[in-house]
Parts: structure tokens; sequence; C-alpha cells
């Protein structure tokens, strides 16, 4: 399975080449790949439904019980065989929806990408992979919903929708340590043998827990960033935000349920916050009137649906949750691609310009009622199967039964209504001009929403299909245990079926008043200015604020402030730490001294003394070179010859450096008042005080045991060299080196970017002209909106 | 030409054209007997940079850029790739990360060469120091034209 979710990956790197070559067919060509892997993965339906977990793991930092290991149960494979199948036909749609846009190969590579973190998120059976692909969902996702980057809306959407899930994740890390820590292993199949609801760590790991996958899956109150991220190109809201990644967060509490589950903290934050967003999402859609805006507000109240469901904890919601989230990537998936499709065929965006389009795009029409009456739950769509359970699990809930159905069967009317706007809205009426000249789409667009559509019908006639082969073992993995439960289209006329009725009544009559309906709730426009989103706005302006005032008084420019701001933050914290030592033992003696020792040290002290009281630059540096060399010859005295000569080297060169910028001063003057240059004193003198303190309360107290010796030991046996400084820095501590070379290519750069690239200053090279540009095009802008 | 540098000294640049040899060849001595002996990339990249520098004062700006061929940030880029590549062989053969690889190969006549990552890796470590002292040093001395 490593492979699996690697060779997207590899993929995603070769799509802007590939783009290149192959040109309109690149798309077509890379959806062979997830086609491929679709298959593999319908391969496994056979093992994996008769109850089998497939395993893998590779070793990756075993020290910390960390490692690649996936798996593959009824739950895995469900999300992997959407992801894979749905994506296919993304590509292929989206091959054809972006054609000729210049960016489309890095397109491909940020939808491969995703599609790779988003299989590798649902295989994952180590917490910290899973989190790993967790944040590369984010980042990704970022990529793909800023993708028209030239947009300031655009970006700024993107941006929230990284900063809401961001937050969301680093609270899920937290929470992912504690449960490791909780459970004693990183590794899901351990952790889900254990009910941690009894741990001490229970509560705060479950709050992080949810807080990260409330944030992923837009529950309220952060549903906001999931409509706002329709900046993204149709073929990416079809994707991310209907099928996967806002799923990512239903993924994982539905994973977690035989573990956490258990509690009432959990059934009741579930239930309530899934019911809240149920409602908060449909109400919105019912008020929207953008197509994609509409079916985005949908999607929110399907997450909140299968997260009540998951909170309800019975045997029957479980399989309730994994039949609705089938039901609704197979119809949300095709609306979100008709939506496109009127965008991109017929010019319209909007329910209220289009109408009577029914002549025009006949096979768009009938895949979108199709579809649209899976959305309903109307019967013998798999949404009805859906809709049936749902109810039927609310019903038997074990808490908060009344409140739950009303708020069921509310959402369930406003969900017909949703429907019956896009079954009904833009095909049936009157025909009125489009901006477009209409017409259906090609085979590529169409293919997507006509094979989930069709599905939708298939399953829903035929449900034993999915539920023998997928949805049972699916079920199982959420409920902990085997379910005994089954779909089935007809139960009888029973009090579901009689509420689904009656909601479908008072849906198509709400249908029907819809423009007054709007005009009856256009008070709760006025309402957004105190919701989540604008509370969220105030929050990024206030840190954008305190950014600026942290960096007027932290972070001024002037290198003697940093210099003074750090030394003394050190002298306090140490000194601090040292005052509270019990043991304040110093003791040195200096009978061993030899001459040349102390000739040294005297000529240490001289030099220093002499580059503190010295007028002039050129011979203060000079002196301080001579102290370096002087503590060259102490390295060079205990026979540590390596970092003697390292010392006269570095020495040379700083001397040299501070020469060149020598001439860049402006002549030796006092410039600070007396006060400032005795502060100066205290703290330079107490800091040196300090650190030979440090030094001798260090070699004092040494109580265990040096690592030197070991690195004498096996510097020649293990590392087949004499010099053990350099087998240390090229063997046994060369990830440190490899840092540390790391930290001197900034500082290159860096050194490079100040003199070269400050405003003013001329371009040298092309690439400097490009930079200079760039920065004084952003220095403008920002100065533009002060 | 900028201050520092018009009191060119004709022995300085004599002897420089032919010190400066000397000092890159010392400074890959250093960089390959390091193992062993004194030395290593770190030091040896010092070394180096410093004959380079030398080359600065001794004659100017253009001769020392034009000796080097390339742009010094490019040189880091160079070394950090060789260093983290170095990493990598050890995957292959099922180690883990980083665990280093020795090589022996038989040379007729010369005797037998000795080959690991740890060499790769410091030969990396020389050719960051190398690029980023030097960037620092141009970059100042560009600052004067």
């Amino acid at each position: 399975m490593l492979y699996v979710v690697l060779s997207l990956f590899v993929l995603a790197c070769l799509a802007p080449l590939l783009h290149r070559y192959t040109g309109r067919h690149s798309g077509s060509l890379l959806a062979l790949v997830p086609a491929t892997l679709f298959s593999f993965f319908a391969a496994q339906l056979a093992l994996v439904s008769q109850g089998e977990v497939l395993s893998q793991r590779w070793l990756w930092f075993p020290g910390m019980d960390i490692h690649l290991s996936f798996l593959l149960d009824g739950l895995s494979l469900l999300f992997a065989l959407l992801i894979t199948g749905i994506g296919t036909f993304i590509l292929l749609y989206a091959n054809r929806y972006l054609e000729g846009h210049p960016a489309l190969g890095r397109f491909f590579l940020f939808l491969l990408t995703f599609m790779g973190a988003m299989l590798g998120l649902v295989l994952a059976d180590n917490l910290i992979t899973l989190f790993v692909f967790w944040e590369l969902t984010t980042v990704s996702s970022f990529m793909l919903i800023g993708f028209n980057h030239e947009n300031a809306e655009s970006r700024q959407k993107a941006h929230q929708g990284l900063m809401v899930t961001v937050i969301g994740g680093l609270a899920l890390m937290t929470g992912f340590i504690m449960l490791g820590f909780a459970a004693g292993s990183y590794e899901l199949s351990d952790i889900l043998q254990q009910d941690l609801t009894g741990h001490a760590l229970y509560l705060p790991m479950l709050v992080l827990i949810l807080l990260g996958a409330f944030t992923k899956s837009a529950q309220t109150p952060f549903h906001f960033w999931l409509p706002n991220a329709m900046a993204a190109p149709t073929p990416v809201s079809a994707y991310l935000h209907s099928a996967t990644m806002v799923k990512a967060g239903i993924y994982l509490l539905a994973r977690l349920q035989p573990t956490l589950g258990d509690s009432a903290a959990w059934m009741l934050t579930l239930s309530a916050i899934g019911a809240i967003t149920m409602l908060t999402g449909i109400f919105l859609a019912s008020r929207a009137t953008g197509i994609k805006k509409v079916l985005a507000y949908s999607t929110v109240m399907a997450l909140g649906t299968l997260t009540m469901l998951l909170g309800l904890g019975t045997e029957k919601a479980a399989l309730a949750a994994v039949t609705f989230l089938l039901a609704h990537a197979l119809y949300k998936g095709a609306l979100f691609m008709i939506a496109g499709i009127l965008d991109h065929e017929a010019g319209i965006k909007d329910f209220q310009h289009a109408s009577g389009l029914r002549h025009k795009m006949p096979k768009t029409c009938a895949v979108a009622v199709i579809a649209a009456l899976s959305l309903a739950g109307v019967i013998p769509l798999f949404g009805f199967v859906a809709k049936e359970l749902l109810l039927e699990a609310v019903l038997s809930g074990s808490h908060w039964q009344i409140a739950l159905i009303i708020a069921t069967v509310l959402a369930n009317i406003f969900v017909v209504l949703v429907a019956a706007l896009l079954a009904i809205k833009p095909w049936f009426g009157e025909e009125i001009a489009t901006p477009k000249k209409a017409h259906d789409p090609g085979i590529a667009m169409l293919s997507g929403p006509m094979v989930l559509a069709s599905l939708s019908l298939v399953l829903g006639l035929f449900p034993f299909i999915a539920d023998k082969w997928l949805l049972q073992a699916a079920a199982s993995a959420v409920y902990g245990n085997q379910i005994t439960d089954y779909l089935a289209l007809w139960h009888g006329v029973n009090l579901p079926l009689l509420l689904s009725l009656t909601s479908l009544c008072f849906g198509l009559l709400l249908y029907s008043q819809w423009p007054r309906w709007r005009q009856f709730t256009s008070g709760v426009d006025r309402l957004s200015a105190f919701g989540p989103e604008a509370l969220y706005t105030k929050m990024m302006a206030g840190l954008v604020i305190f950014a600026g005032w942290q960096t007027k008084v932290l972070q001024n420019g002037y290198l003697r402030n940093y210099l003074l701001t750090t030394i003394a933050t050190m002298l306090l914290l140490v000194g601090w730490a040292m005052l509270r030592l019990e043991h304040f033992n110093i003791t040195f003696d200096l009978h061993d001294v030899k001459i040349q020792e102390a000739t040294v040290f005297l000529i240490l002290l001289v030099t220093i003394l002499s580059a503190v009281l010295v007028k002039s630059f050129l011979a203060a540096v000079a002196l301080l070179g001579a102290l370096g060399f002087a503590v060259a010859l102490i390295y060079v005295f205990f026979s540590a010859i390596d970092v003697g000569i390292t010392q006269v080297l570095v020495e040379t060169i700083t001397v040299l450096l501070l020469v060149l910028v020598l001439y860049r001063l402006p002549e030796f003057r006092k410039l600070s008042s007396n006060m400032n240059r005795a502060r100066d004193a205290v703290i330079a003198i107490s800091s040196g005080i300090l650190i030979t303190l440090l030094v001798l309360l260090v070699t004092n107290a040494r109580d265990m045991e040096g690592i030197s010796s070991f690195f004498i030991a096996n510097s020649v046996p293990e590392g087949y060299g004499r010099n053990i400084v350099n087998v240390i820095l090229v063997d046994f501590r060369a990830l440190d080196t490899l840092g540390e070379i790391f930290v001197l290519a900034l500082v290159a750069i860096g050194i490079y970017a100040m003199v070269h690239l400050r405003t003013g200053s001329k371009p040298v090279t092309n690439a400097d002209k490009r930079l200079a540009s760039e920065l004084k095009r952003m220095n403008t802008t920002q100065g533009d909106k002060k | 030409m900028s201050r520092q540098f018009n009191m060119r000294s004709l022995i300085l640049s004599t002897g420089t054209t032919i010190i400066l040899p000397l000092l890159l060849l010392f400074s890959l001595f250093l960089l390959l007997r390091g193992h062993d002996e004194p030395g290593g990339g770190f030091i040896g990249g010092l070394v180096a940079a410093a004959a380079i520098a030398l080359k600065l004062f001794a004659d100017d700006y253009p001769s020392a850029k034009s000796l080097l061929r390339v742009h010094p940030l490019q040189i880091v880029g160079v070394g950090l790739a060789i260093a983290a590549l170095s990493s990598l062989p050890s995957l292959f053969v099922g180690d883990n990360f980083f665990t280093a690889q020795w090589w022996s190969l038989d040379i007729p006549i010369f005797g037998t060469l000795k080959l690991s990552t740890p060499l790769f890796f410091d030969i990396g470590v020389f050719l960051g120091v190398i690029g980023t002292v030097l960037t620092a040093i141009f970059t100042l001395v560009e600052v004067e034209h």
C-alpha cells in the first residue's frame, strides 16, 4: 500500500512534465493511474468484506514507534474507493474544464498530491503517519483553493481555509500525542483494541481531537471556510468539498469511535454539534442562490448529519453513517460536476438566471434530476435507503430522541427544497437566454456525473450489493464489532417512511414559496455581522496589529538592541537557575599551570582590555583577531589540534570580513551617552562572569559519564577514521552537521539578499532585478492599503 | 575601484600566483586526509575560501570572480545537494537513514581506494563552507562597485 500512495506522489511530480509533452490529453492519461488504483482496491473487496484486515508496515522511526504502516479494513476501503474512483472522473473532467489554462500542469500536480495525501490519510495505521498525510491534505488543498492566485479574493479564501484547518491540525497533533501516550502505542490497530474513555487524559485528548476533526469537516462554528473554499475551480470543489477533504474529519471520528466513543462527552458533543451543523448548513443552503454556494452549504449539512450519527453510537447509526456517506459522495460529486457544466457550457452560476435548459442540455438535465432525487431521498434511489436508515437510527437513538428527530425532519424538509432547486429550477419552466450558447458537454465532462448518478440508481435498486461487499465491513469497523443489520430498499410502511413522506411534501411546498422564503428570512443576513466568520476576520486583523506592535518593540532593526535583549535574557534566566542551585561548589587549583599557559592568559587579558579601550575600528578588529589566535593556542596546548586549526582559520576570515565592512562604517565617534555605556559595561561584565561561573560549575559537576569515551572507543572500529572530531562530524553526528551547513547556506542567502535586495540598491544580475521589482511592487501595494 | 584595493602590492600579487595553487591543493589535501589526520571538509573549505580571498586582495575582484567561474551561492547549493544525497545510499542497502557506507576499489599500481558516504558528505561540507564564506566576502565587495 506504500507503493500505492507513493505512486500518486511520484505521478504528481511528473504531471507538469507529462502535461508539457502530451498537451490536451494529459488529464486522460493521468486518470489511468487512479483508475488502476481503483481496480486494485476493488480487487481487495472480496477479502475485506469477509472481515479481513490487511496491513503493511515499513520502519520509519522505529525508536519512536513511528512507522509507515498501513491498514485496509472496510472503512479505509470505502474511502479509498471513493478517492480513487471519483478522482479518476475528476481528472477527466478537469482536463476538459480547464482546457487551455496556462497552469494546467501545475493543477494536476496539486490535485494528484492531494489525492495521494488523502489516500495515505485513510490508509494510515500510525497516528503520526496519519497526521503527516492530514497536514499534506491541508497544504495541497490550500494550493488548490488558491489556484487562481492572481485573484485577491481567491488568495484570501485559500488563506482562510488554511488558517482554520491548520489551527485544528495543531490541536489534533497534541491530541494524537496524548492518545498515543494513553494507549501506549501510535498504531491504530493497537489503539482500537482499547477503550480509553476511562483514562485520565481522556477529556483533554477528546477536546483536541474533536477540534481537529471539526475544523477539517467544517462543523459549526467553523463551517464558514467551506463555502468560501468554492473560490477553487469547480473540479476541485467537486472533489475536495464533496468526496474527500472535508470527509477526513468524519473519517477520523469514525475511525476512533471504538476507542473514544463510549462516553457521554463524546455522544452528547457529537450529536449536539452535528445537529446544529446540519441545521445551520441546510438553512444557509436554502437562502443561497449561487449554485455552488447551495451545494457547499448542503455539504455542511451532510457533514453535520454524519457527525450526529457518529454521536449516536449505535449499531444502526454506524451503518447509517457509512451508507449516508456513500450516498452523499455519489450524488454530491455528480451535482458539483453538473454545477461546473452549467457554468462552463451555459455560463450560469446562479439559480436566479437559469430556467428551461432541458431542451438544450437534455443529458445533463437527466443526470442532474437523478442526482437531485437521490439527494432528496426519493425512492428508489440510494439516497432513499440512506435517509430511511438515518431516520431509523435517530428514532432508535439512546438520547435526546425528540430533539434530534425534530432536527432531522426539519433538515430533511430543507434538503427536499434544495434538491427541488437543483432538479427543477435550471431545467424546467420558461426558457431564458444564457450568457453562453448552452449545449450538452462532451463525454469527458459528462461521464463522471453519469456514472455517479447511475450508481445512485443501481445501488438504490439493489442495496444489498453495496451492503454485502462494502458497507457491512465499513460499519463494523466504525462500530468496533461485527454488525448484523442490513440495507434494504423497502422496509414496509413504518414511521421513518411516514416522516420521509411528510418532509417531501413540506419541502415541495416550501419550494413553491422559495422567493418568499428568502425574503422572509432576509433578516439573517444582518446577523452574519456577528457570526463566526466576522469573529475570524477580527481575530486575523488583531493578529496583524499585534505582530506590527511586537515588531516595532522587539524587532526594531538596531543590532545593539537585539544583542542587549538576548544577553540580558540569558543573564536573567541562567543567573536565576544558578542561584537556585543547592550545591554551589567551584574548585580549581592552579598547581599544574604551566608557564606557557600563564603567558597566553596574560596575552588574552592585555588584548581584550586594549580592544575595549582603543579608539580605532581597525585596531579593535586586529586586537580581536589576536585574541582569537591566543585562544587557538590554548586549544593546541590541550591537544585539540583540529579545533585549533579551525579557530585560526575562522579568526582569519572573520578579520577579513570585518575589514571589508569597516570601510562602510562612519568614523569612530562617541555617540552614546555615559549612562548607556555604563549600562552596556555592566551587562557585558556580568555576562562574562556568568559564563565563567557556568564553565567552572559544569566542569566540576559532571555526574554522568561523558560521551567522549564512546567516540574514542568507536571511532576506528565503527567510523573507520582516526580523527575523532572528523568522524563525529561526518559520521556519528552527520545529521547535525547537515543541519549546520543548511544554516550556513541560509546565512549566505541572507547576506546576499540583505545587501543586494535593499530598496534603492542597484540590482546586479537579472534575477536581482526581478526580485527587486517584485519587492517594490509588494511594498507599494502594502502602502496603498494603508 | 574601491578605496581598499588601490594600494596593490606587486610582491603580494606575484606571491599569490605561486601560493594560490598550493593553497588550493593544500585545502584538498586537508579535505581528503581529514578522516584520519587533522583536517576535514570544514577546515579545507576555510583554507580554500581564504585562498580565493587572498587573490581578491592581491589582485582585484573581477579576477577573483573569474577564478571561481560560478557564483558562490551556486557552490553552496551544490555542496548542500551532495551532502544531502550522501544520506541516501544507506536506504538502498536497508540500513537506517544516514548510516555510513564504505566501498573499496582496487586500482592497479595506486593501491586501494577507500570510498565512503562520509567522504562525499565531507565534500558537501567543503563546498558549502567555501560558498558561504565567498558569498559573504564577494557580496561585501560588490557593494563598493
